[in-house]
């Protein structure tokens, strides 16, 4: 393709181990027990995408049967309680064991030393403890899951959970527990990496998007995880030993549950969230060879996102009986952390302004990310708006809105990262002509099957019902209709991708000519990254300054 | 098969047309953002597509006004949606003084709805049509959610305390009503029906029922049966206040707070008698937690909020009443009442 653009980048004398030619990180070492003990963070890498697809699929499975039990009003497929099991299982394995870590795992431990052209993170080791501890719960979760499974929803709604459901809980909840403490290492490590490592000349205002929005995640992560596992373990207290402390009956509060819960579920949807704007910034610059507009904005509102996110949980309460004032109040700044929001998304269309757009994959994907966070950001004003809310709260309205948010924004954008920068992971290009048609399948199979839920949340149909009034039928077949085409859309990747492991064009350092350290290096990157540290003389995105003036 | 296909909910409550006018508001303006921004997207992604490889572009970072400009003119959009959306919650939340008071309890996998002139029903629920209608509701288990779309009405129904809510509604017929938060196993099919009568047809309704008594009759059954009677008596040898007058009125405390007599007070001075001590008496009140179901708590409830001075059974009464007695024997109390325990501030207590 085009000859790269660079970034100032300037070559250093040697600094690394030399390193025989034609050396990568896949290479270097063969065998389980070399990925199994590695401490490279692109091998890490590796590991958390193989674990979270397994992941994705698993959870993806019981979306699957959730949906076709919808199909008929009466639930023929499935008993009252499977049914229950399969929406507890779907959340919980696609909140916990995939969209909270898929980003920073996936994408930030391979990218963020590379970003930052360092040789690795911080703590290479806790990076690979945090791959083991992340497993060993998903695998505790997942044994609950199956041996028996859990019926309480992913929300562990008190008292249902702690006293009356007569299911796994309790192990589920330790391998969600367990599994938090990966999230905090990931984020730990995040936060020292970018403070301690960044090459000569990447000031912070110079670093891109995609690592300012690993870094807002991480500060979520690590102030947001630790709320979760209080709220956890209070539920097990209580489960366990009948000490009060939600139960009524023993003298407690069930709606302080929600209170912890929330506090760290609403700023999670963020941590969700975040990477995978950095992610959209990163491919629309590149794909529109276009500088991003409003750096400093799309940065702050950022941060801004990360703390005003931590402000808002109370407004997944407004029918559980808080005070009006303080429904006024959570109201309120609910609107305000809509506003970052916006910001991005209109930066982002600005940056497409007079750019040199192609249409490649990964920005079919991000452009597919606007649109739909977008309807997903609009779709919670409603939500905010206290006298709407009151009426759909708990109804298909809100299922319809988080997965817009969720899956139309944070699965789209990590897809479009994934596409992105999988010829830097694997040096291989995918097909284009079926990465695009995924794309577009996975757009149209989405909408198809979250538009008629905002239809029947207005019209009053609750969630988590395993039966529903006919009336609703023909709108729930639509939905069922648009969630195969999306299953197509999600299992296609799969094929392809392994296929241009083994067919795949070679597809050199550079085959986007992006700017960014990242590009700089061979693809698949050498066990080090980078053979000389390189200096940043310069800001991201600057495609369209002369690459002679910007190579020394 | 799919003989109609609704795509809107039907009206049927005063609620129901302020939360429509704030939606479709908020279609109107959300409609217009979305088609703005995928209108500029499409446009730009035609006009600027990349034509040669080698294709140079400007160097733009930004525009701060511009930047300025859309920071804060969704600020103002969103305060004007905030504000409309808090006028409806706010009047939500606040029932009109002569709202009919009907009590709900949910439990696994039932709602049981109680009239005050003492009907019951089991997931129906019949209310007249124009007329304000208030529900007190609460949960022997774990938590659910009384929601009835038609009315844009949705409250959690929470164990341990009396939630609050209020509708109008303004059609007759027959309306869904759901359990909207999750409750286990048959959570589905813990659904019912409203049905919005005319106002004759809804008098007829309740003539119809078999009812035991209004609520406040089945409250003072249980008021003797569980015993109160042998300390909340009207005489002078009375081992504890007098209930008579008390609902919404200032209760000091002994620890010198106040509390108003509302209905969580009632029923924690019930359950947990020990939580909160009347000014001026001993805490010898033993916890009927346990003993008295949420459904007859409703009851004494009734009877405690109808109980007006000179209304106190006498203590030695010996048999109950006739179901349908008038509340009050003719000529009041038989037994002369002399002391009428009476909250004053600085707390003379008057027990022997
Ligand atoms: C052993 C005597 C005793 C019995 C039996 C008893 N109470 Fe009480 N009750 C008291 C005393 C003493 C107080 C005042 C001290 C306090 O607040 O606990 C009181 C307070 C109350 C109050 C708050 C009164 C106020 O003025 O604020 C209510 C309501 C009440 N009781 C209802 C009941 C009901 C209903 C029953 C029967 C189910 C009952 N009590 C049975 C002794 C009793
Ligand atoms: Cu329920
Ligand atoms: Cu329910």
């Amino acid at each position: 393709m085009s000859s790269a653009i660079t970034t100032g980048f300037v070559p250093q004398a040697k600094t690394r181990p030399p390193r025989t030619p034609g050396e990568n990180y896949l290479n270097v070492a063969f065998g389980v027990k070399s990925w199994l003990l590695t401490t490279d963070h692109k091998r890490i890498a590796i590991l958390y995408l193989v674990t979270l697809t397994i992941l994705f699929f698993i959870g993806g499975a019981a979306a699957t049967v959730i949906r076709l039990n919808l199909m008929t009003p009466n639930g023929e497929l499935v008993p009252a309680d499977t049914y229950n099991k399969l929406f507890s299982a779907h959340g919980i394995i696609m909140v916990w064991f995939f969209l909270v870590p898929v980003v920073p795992t996936v994408l930030g431990n391979f990218l963020v030393p590379m970003m930052i052209g360092a040789r690795d993170l911080a703590f290479p080791k806790i990076n690979l403890l945090s791959w083991y501890v992340f497993t060993i719960g998903a695998i505790i979760t997942l044994w609950a899951l199956l041996a028996g499974g859990v019926d309480t929803g992913w929300t562990f709604y008190t008292p249902f959970s702690s006293k009356y459901a007569r299911t796994n809980v309790l192990p589920t909840m330790i391998g969600i527990f367990i599994s938090g403490f990966s999230s905090i290492m990931t984020g730990l490590n995040f936060i020292a990496t970018m403070h301690t490592m960044r090459a000569p000349g990447l000031t912070w205002f110079r670093m891109p998007l995609f690592l300012w929005a690993h870094y807002a995640a991480s500060i979520i992560l690590v102030l947001a995880t630790p709320v979760l596992a209080m709220a956890l373990i209070l539920v097990g207290v209580e489960r366990a030993w009948g000490i009060g402390i939600f139960d009524p009956e023993l003298g407690g509060d069930p709606v302080l549950f929600q209170h912890l819960f929330w506090f760290y579920s609403h700023p999670v949807v963020y941590i969700m969230l975040l990477p995978a704007m950095g992610i959209v910034s990163e491919i629309v610059t590149c794909f529109s060879r276009k500088h991003i507009f409003g750096y400093v904005f799309v940065l702050w509102s950022s941060i801004g996102i990360a703390v005003l996110s931590f402000l808002v949980w109370a407004h997944h309460m407004f029918v559980a009986g808080q005070s009006v004032y303080s429904a006024l109040i959570f109201s309120a700044l609910s609107y305000m952390v809509a506003v970052p929001s916006a910001i991005k998304v209109f930066n982002w269309t600005a940056t497409l302004y007079k750019g040199s757009i192609a249409f490649e994959t990964p920005l079919l994907f991000a452009l597919g990310f606007i649109a739909l966070f977008t309807m997903g950001g609009l779709t919670g004003l409603f939500l905010a708006a206290l006298g709407v809310d009151m009426h759909v709260h708990d109804t298909y309205f809100i299922i319809a809105h988080f997965h817009f948010i969720m899956v139309g924004g944070s699965v789209m954008g990590y897809m479009g990262g994934l596409h992105y920068w999988w010829p830097k992971m694997t040096g291989r290009m995918y097909s284009d002509f079926l990465s695009k048609l995924a794309a577009l399948i996975i757009f149209v199979g989405f909408i198809l099957t979250f538009l008629p839920q905002f239809v029947l949340g207005y019209l009053g149909m609750p969630r988590r019902y395993h039966v529903y009034p006919p009336e609703f039928q023909v709108l729930n077949v639509m939905s069922s209709a648009g969630a195969s085409i999306l299953a197509v859309g999600y299992v296609l990747p799969l094929f392809y991708m392994l296929w241009s492991l083994y067919a795949g064009k070679p597809s050199g350092p550079n085959p986007w000519g992006a700017t960014g350290l990242e590009w700089q290096t061979p693809s698949p990157p050498p066990p080090h990254n980078f053979d000389e540290t390189p200096i940043v003389t310069t800001g991201p995105y600057e495609y369209s300054i002369e690459e002679s003036a910007l190579v020394h | 098969m799919f003989a109609e296909v609704p795509l809107f909910p039907e009206q049927a409550s005063t609620t129901a047309q302020r939360v429509d006018a704030l939606f479709f508001f908020l279609c109107a303006v959300c409609g217009t953002m979305a088609v703005l921004i995928a209108g500029l997207v499409l446009f730009f992604a035609f006009k600027y597509h990349r034509r040669a490889e080698d294709e140079r572009t400007p160097r733009i970072t930004g525009n701060n006004p511009l930047e300025w400009f859309w920071t804060i003119t969704p600020l103002f959009v969103f305060l004007i949606m905030f504000l409309w959306g808090a006028n409806i919650y706010t009047s939500v939340s606040l029932p009109p003084p002569d709202a009919l008071e009907i009590f709900v309890v949910g439990k696994q996998w039932m709602w049981k709805i109680q009239h005050p002139s003492g009907q019951r029903e089991i997931n129906e629920l019949h209310v007249p049509v124009d007329q304000p209608i208030k529900l007190t509701l609460t949960s022997e288990d774990v938590i659910h959610d009384f929601s009835v779309p038609a009315f844009r009405t949705k409250i959690d129904v929470i164990p341990g305390r009396y939630m609050q809510i209020w509708f109008q509604p303004t059609k007759t017929g027959r309306y869904h009503l759901f359990c909207s938060q999750y409750c286990g196993t048959s959570h589905a099919n813990m659904v019912g029906s409203v049905y919005v009568l005319e106002r004759e047809e809804f008098r007829q309704w309740l003539d119809s029922q078999a009812a035991t008594g209004s609520l406040a009759d089945q409250g003072r059954q249980l008021f003797l049966k569980f015993q109160c009677i042998t300390c909340h008596s009207a005489d002078a040898s009375a081992r504890a206040p007098v209930l008579e007058g008390l609902y919404g009125r200032i209760v000091p405390l002994k620890d010198g707070r106040t509390t108003v007599a509302d209905d969580a007070y009632l029923r924690e001075s019930i359950l947990y008698p020990e939580a909160k001590i009347v000014q001026g008496w001993e805490p010898i009140m033993p916890t009927f937690k346990g003993q008295v179901e949420e459904e007859d708590l409703i009851k004494l409830l009734a009877f405690i909020k109808s109980l007006k001075p000179g209304q106190t059974p006498v203590r030695n009464e010996e048999s109950l009443p006739p179901l349908d007695a008038p509340k009050v024997p003719p000529g009041g109390n038989p037994k002369p009442r002399q002391s009428v325990p009476t909250y004053q501030p600085q707390g003379k207590s008057n027990q022997p």
